[in-house]
C-alpha cells in the first residue's frame, strides 16, 4: 500500500498547481468586459448554439474502442504469466484470438471500420 | 524525512521537469521547423531567440481571462487542469536512473498506470470541446476523441509485446531486462514491429502532424482549444509538450534501454582512477544523460515527421488504425508468444 500513497500526494500537488495557475489568470490580466468578447468564436459573427445531433459513426468508434480495449486489458495478465503457462498459455491465446478474429472479421464485413 | 515530504519534493521536481522541458521544447520545435523550412526561426529575444518562449509565457500570463458566455463553465475551467495533470502524473513511473532512487515511484503496475493516465488526455480534450460550446471546438474534440481512442488500442497492443518478453509491468524491470543481452537485447531489435506500431500510434495519440486532425487549422480554426486564451491556453500547450516528452521517454524506456548506457566507469579497467565514476552520484548522472539523450532522439523524430509530412484524411486515419495497426499488432502478439515458447526468448 505504501507505494501508492505518493500517487495521491502527486495528484493533490498537480491539482493545486493547476488551480492556482488557472486562478492567476484572473488576477494578473486586465479586466475590460465587453459584450463581444464573450461570444463564441465565429469570426465576429453572432452564432447560434450548437445543434444537438452528431454523426453516429463517432458512437460506433466509441463502442469498438470499449470492446477492443477491454480485450487488450484481458491480454495483460496472460502476457505477464506467459513464462509460467508455457505451451498451455500458447493454446489459450490461440483460442482467445480465434474468438476475437471472428468478431473482428464480422465488424469489418459490416463496415464498422469504414469511415464514410 | 517522512514519506509525505519526500513525495511533495519529488512531485515538485516532476512538475518542474515538465515545465522546463516544455519551455525548451517550444523553442526547439520552432527552431527545427525553421531549419527544415530553410529560415531562421525566433531570433530576437535573447541569443538565437532562446528566451522567446519565456517572453511568450509571460505575455500569456498577462492576458485577460475570458470565458465565453455560452460555455459550460465548470467543464471549460477543469479541462486544461485535467490535461496538465495527465501530462505530469505519467512521470511518476518513468525511471531516470538506476534502482529505486532513479524513479519517483516505481509502481509494480507501471504500464497499466501509464495507459490509464494518458487516457485522461482524451477526457480533457472532450471536456474542453464540449464545454466551449463552439462548433469548431466540438468538431475538433469529436475527431480528437475518435482518433485517440482508436489508436490507443493499437498502442496498448504494441506495448503488450514488450510486456510479454519482459514479464513485468514495472518500467525499471523492463529496462534492466533489456540490458541483460547487451544492445541487441533492446526491444527495438526484439520487437521491431511493436516499435513501429508504437511510434505511429504515439504520434496519433499526441495529435501531432501527420495526425493533427483535431486542430486542423485550415478547417477548424484551432480545434478543441479554439475558445481558450491566456493562461488556460498555456496550460494546454504545457500539457501537449509534456505528453510529447512523456511518450518519447516511454519509447526510450520500453524499446531502447532507457537510462542504461556506457559511463566513464566502464573504463575503470584501463584507467583505475575512473573507478570513482561507478559510485555515488555518478551512475545517476550517466543514467540521466542517456535517458535524456534517447528521449530527445524520439522528440526530434516527432518534430521531423511533423514538419515534413502532410496531414492525413480522417478516413485514411481510421483505416490505418483499425484495419492495419490493430491486426498487425495482434499478429505480432501471436508471433511473439510462439517465438518466445520455441526459442525461449524470455529465458535471456
Amino acid at each position: 500500500m505504501q507505494s501508492y500513497l505518493p500517487l495521491l500526494i502527486y495528484l493533490a500537488l498537480v491539482a493545486f498547481v493547476a488551480v492556482v495557475l488557472s486562478l492567476a489568470g484572473g488576477f494578473l490580466g486586465p479586466k475590460k468586459p465587453e459584450e463581444h468578447k464573450y461570444q463564441a468564436y465565429e469570426s465576429g459573427y453572432p452564432t447560434a448554439p450548437l445543434m444537438g445531433r452528431f454523426p453516429v459513426k463517432f458512437y460506433m468508434v466509441a463502442m469498438l474502442f470499449v470492446i477492443f480495449d477491454v480485450e487488450a486489458a484481458s491480454f495483460y495478465p496472460w502476457a505477464l504469466q506467459l513464462r509460467q503457462l508455457r505451451v498451455f498459455g500458447l493454446w489459450e491465446m490461440v483460442a482467445f484470438l480465434a474468438v476475437l478474429a471472428v468478431g473482428y472479421a464480422y465488424v469489418w464485413k459490416k463496415g464498422g471500420f469504414s469511415w464514410k | 524525512m517522512s514519506p509525505i515530504v519526500a513525495s511533495i519534493i519529488k512531485g515538485t521536481v516532476a512538475l518542474l521537469w515538465v515545465v522546463l522541458n516544455a519551455l525548451f521544447l517550444v523553442w526547439f520545435e520552432r527552431k527545427v521547423a525553421a531549419w527544415i523550412q530553410n529560415r531562421m526561426g525566433p531570433m530576437r529575444v535573447g541569443r538565437w531567440g532562446w528566451a522567446q518562449t519565456i517572453a511568450d509565457g509571460i505575455k500569456c500570463l498577462m492576458k485577460e481571462d475570458i470565458i465565453p458566455l455560452a460555455a459550460d463553465k465548470p467543464l471549460f475551467v477543469i479541462a486544461p487542469m485535467v490535461s496538465v495533470a495527465s501530462a505530469v502524473l505519467i512521470w511518476i513511473v518513468i525511471p531516470f536512473g538506476p534502482g529505486k532512487s532513479g524513479v519517483f515511484s516505481d509502481l509494480p503496475i507501471g504500464i497499466i498506470f501509464i495507459a490509464a493516465v494518458t487516457s485522461l488526455s482524451v477526457v480533457a480534450v472532450f471536456m474542453s470541446g464540449w464545454g466551449s460550446n463552439n462548433k469548431y471546438a466540438l468538431f475538433g474534440a469529436m475527431r480528437g476523441a475518435a482518433q485517440m481512442i482508436s489508436y490507443e488500442v493499437a498502442l496498448v497492443m504494441s506495448i503488450l509485446g514488450v510486456v510479454m518478453l519482459a514479464g513485468s509491468l514495472s518500467l525499471q524491470d523492463i529496462i534492466t531486462r533489456q540490458t541483460e543481452a547487451g544492445i541487441l537485447g533492446w526491444y527495438l531489435f526484439r520487437q521491431p514491429i511493436a516499435f513501429i506500431i508504437y511510434v505511429i500510434a504515439a504520434l496519433a495519440e499526441l495529435n501531432r502532424a501527420p495526425f493533427d486532425l483535431m486542430e486542423a487549422e485550415s478547417e477548424l480554426v484551432s480545434g478543441y482549444h479554439t475558445e481558450y486564451s491566456g493562461l488556460r491556453w498555456l496550460l494546454f500547450m504545457l500539457a501537449e509538450y509534456g505528453h510529447m516528452l512523456a511518450w518519447s521517454a516511454i519509447a526510450a524506456s520500453l524499446f531502447m534501454g532507457g537510462w542504461t548506457g556506457p559511463g566513464l566507469g566502464a573504463l575503470a579497467g584501463r584507467i583505475p582512477a575512473f573507478d570513482l565514476f561507478n559510485y555515488g552520484i555518478w551512475p545517476y548522472l550517466t543514467g540521466f544523460f542517456w535517458f535524456a539523450f534517447k528521449t530527445y532522439l524520439f522528440i526530434f523524430l516527432a518534430m521531423w515527421l511533423r514538419w515534413t509530412l502532410p496531414r492525413v484524411r480522417i478516413d485514411q486515419l481510421m483505416d490505418l488504425g483499425w484495419k492495419f495497426l490493430l491486426p498487425v499488432s495482434l499478429v505480432n502478439i501471436a508471433a511473439t508468444a510462439v517465438l518466445a515458447n520455441v526459442w525461449g526468448w524470455y529465458a535471456k
